[in-house]
């Protein structure tokens, strides 16, 4: 892959939504990263956002929050993380991206932390808690020498210019935080979201839009991506792994997108 | 010229900003557009002072402590925040933001808390002024805080656990910023130290400054001098030390001490002394030190004082260390209740734990005969009687 590619820009082109699903790794169990990975591949999955986890994850809800506390109980952490994904482009060819908080990176060091990702095949970051303008100040220009798509977020709360300006600065795809909420707090969309939905959907941004929070079902992804490229789901799939482990991805994705491959 | 104050990016030196997930932006940047501008109104300067006076029963006196001076050899100045209604210098603040979200159109009021007070503090202002008000302690606060928690139901806050992380403040600030976040449009935040994204270390200190502003005067009558030559204040979050430093800041003759929580020591791995276990990152949406591991996970402070175990310091405070403007002093849980009761007996005022760290420096440090050493009386003992007596035996 040349430096002027990118994993996620390609499958933004191709005319499929897309079906995202978020992870906290080292959750259940420390290694169970590669074959969450591996599973949700082969479900038919069309992008993985990796969870780095985090003490005090602030945007999170319950589910995650505690996925985190258990994930990093396990052992998890960054060094492990990237460890566990080296050799990962051997196996899974969908898009990666890495999503955490701006601490844990700023520990690493930005530049060794976007490097180790680069190496090991990431090819998108989203930190919900890295403002627009210290990352144009201080980061973008080393997020660019190694490849990396920098992902922001927007809420239905955000005003429309600051919108153009976050879909300026995202590469890849922005990320549409569905309701004033934390992560899994919400359940169904009502008229609110719709216009949201609406109201982005005629923004002629130059981002395609993938929408995160509240999405669990068939009907919230197909609702979701009634006007928007693609959506995430996060909380909902944590709950299934809590209860199932790795096991039954499968079902798991069939039940949200019927008939994709299995 | 160089300037302790924060910056118009919200930062003092390399720390502060406002590192918060986008959700927050639009109420943040509410607040970081409006504050300057609602505060220096004529008509909010009226109403925040008129309640100062009358209802915290400001000016709080500065006290000549004659009995203390002469075991020290100096001459020892106590600031009594101590009798400011609620007992700690807390009110100050939440008179401030209770009048700013008045203003801003809000109707419900969130809260953190740790050892109860500032919890108290904005409990308090909510009943005074009407408002819906709901405040985060942890769920292990909650039990060894009981008395705080009783007071603020009887003010008629809901008082709801943080049961997720490690149970204590910083998971009490975690959970108010998500009900933030889920109530973007009708609730402030009032957070209760010099902490969180910009603006708030600057609006608490702004709204804090009101000791340093009394400071002067009273020095002025007293002493024939505005400035004192050393100005001590126990710092957890920072905010009464903000706000005693604040008219200081740009006056170098005045030496600043900041006094933290050593806890049982700063190399037992129970400690809350920040400015010297803390490193360089971010906590509750600021730029600041903070105790953390080498992989950027928060950890859990101690302190036997509930007010100053927090992980992190205010950003001003973090550039006032890292400068050198400000002289930090560890002080251990045994070395506070001994200058607690110290207090107590030689000036007939029982202190909060948190102030006793910081009249502890007598014993570390010597000052001349003739200097004038103002401390800040941030908070009075009686939340932390049961402390007192299990500590003593009493």
């Amino acid at each position: 892959m040349t430096a002027q590619t990118n994993r996620i820009t390609e499958r933004m082109k191709a005319p499929e939504k897309v079906l995202s699903i978020y992870f906290t790794a080292g959750y259940p169990a420390l290694e169970d990263t590669r074959t969450i990975l591996k599973n949700l591949q082969d479900s038919g999955v069309d992008l993985v956002e990796i969870g780095l986890p985090f003490s005090d994850p602030l945007a999170d809800g319950p589910t995650i929050q505690d996925s985190s506390t258990q994930a990093l109980h396990n052992g998890m952490s960054t060094a492990k993380l990237f460890e566990q994904l080296e050799g990962v482009r051997e196996e899974i060819d969908i898009p990666l991206v890495l999503m955490g908080y701006f601490n844990p990176m700023l520990q690493f060091g930005v530049e060794a932390f976007c490097k180790k990702c680069q190496e090991v095949g990431i090819d998108g970051i989203i930190m919900p808690d890295l403002p627009v303008d210290v990352y144009q100040r201080e980061y973008q220009e080393i997020y660019e020498r190694y490849n990396l798509l920098p992902i922001f977020l927007i809420t239905p709360q955000t005003p429309e210019a600051r919108i153009r300006e976050l879909d300026e600065a995202s590469k890849g795809f922005l990320y549409m935080v569905s309701t004033a909420s934390t992560t899994g707090a919400k359940s169904g969309f009502g008229e609110e979201q719709f216009d949201y939905f609406n109201r982005i959907d005629q923004m002629g941004l130059q981002n395609e839009q993938v929408v995160g929070f509240g999405i669990h079902d068939s009907t919230t992804f197909e609702q979701a991506t009634s006007t928007a490229k693609g959506a995430i789901i996060g909380s909902a799939f944590i709950k299934h792994l809590g209860a199932h482990g790795p096991e039954g991805t499968t079902d798991f994705v069939q039940a949200i997108r019927p008939g994709k491959p299995a | 010229m160089s300037t302790y104050h924060v910056d118009e990016r919200g930062y003092y030196g390399d720390f502060g900003g406002a590192y918060i997930p986008e959700m927050l932006y639009p109420n943040t940047e509410e607040l970081r557009t409006q504050y300057l501008k609602i505060t220096e109104e004529a008509s909010f300067k009226e109403e925040f002072d008129a309640l100062l006076r009358d209802y915290v029963g400001r000016p709080t006196p500065l006290y000549f402590a004659e009995r203390l001076s002469e075991k020290y050899k100096t001459k020892i100045y106590l600031k009594r925040e101590d009798l400011c209604h609620t007992g700690a210098h807390k009110v100050n603040n939440t008179i401030g933001q209770i009048l700013l979200a008045k203003r801003l159109g809000k109707n419900r009021i969130i809260a953190e808390t740790g050892a109860g007070q500032h919890g108290v503090a904005t409990a308090t202002v909510c009943a005074l002024m009407g408002i819906e008000c709901v405040v985060y302690m942890g769920e292990i606060d909650i039990a060894r805080q009981a008395p705080n928690v009783a007071r603020m139901k009887l003010l008629g806050a809901e008082v709801r656990p943080a049961t997720s992380g490690s149970r204590t403040l910083k998971d009490a600030t975690n959970e108010a910023i998500r009900d933030w976040i889920n109530n973007p449009v009708s609730t402030h935040y009032i957070i209760g130290s010099v902490v969180g994204p910009h603006p708030y270390p600057d609006m608490v200190a702004r709204f804090q400054s009101v000791i340093s502003e009394e400071v002067k005067a009273q020095l002025q009558e007293k002493e024939g001098r505005t400035s004192p030559d050393h100005v001590i204040a126990c710092v957890g979050g920072g905010s009464n030390a903000a706000g005693i430093y604040y008219h200081y800041l740009d006056v170098p003759e005045v030496n600043i001490i900041a006094v933290e929580a050593a806890g049982k020591g700063i190399d037992s791995g129970e400690s809350a002394a920040t400015s010297a276990l803390g490193k360089e990152g971010i906590i509750h949406g600021s730029k600041t030190l903070l105790m953390q591991s080498p992989d950027g996970q928060i950890t859990e402070p101690y302190s036997i004082s509930a007010g100053l175990d927090y992980p992190g310091v205010g950003p001003m405070h973090a550039h006032l260390y890292r400068s050198g403007r400000a002289e930090f002093i560890s002080v251990t849980d045994d070395d506070a209740m001994q200058a607690g009761r110290e207090l107590s007996a030689l000036e007939g005022i029982i202190p909060a734990i948190e102030t006793s760290h910081a009249f502890s420096v007598f014993d570390q440090k010597k000052f001349g005969s003739e200097e004038v050493v103002v401390v800040n009386l941030s908070g009075r003992g009686d939340k932390d009687l049961q402390t007192y007596i299990d500590y003593f035996n009493l």
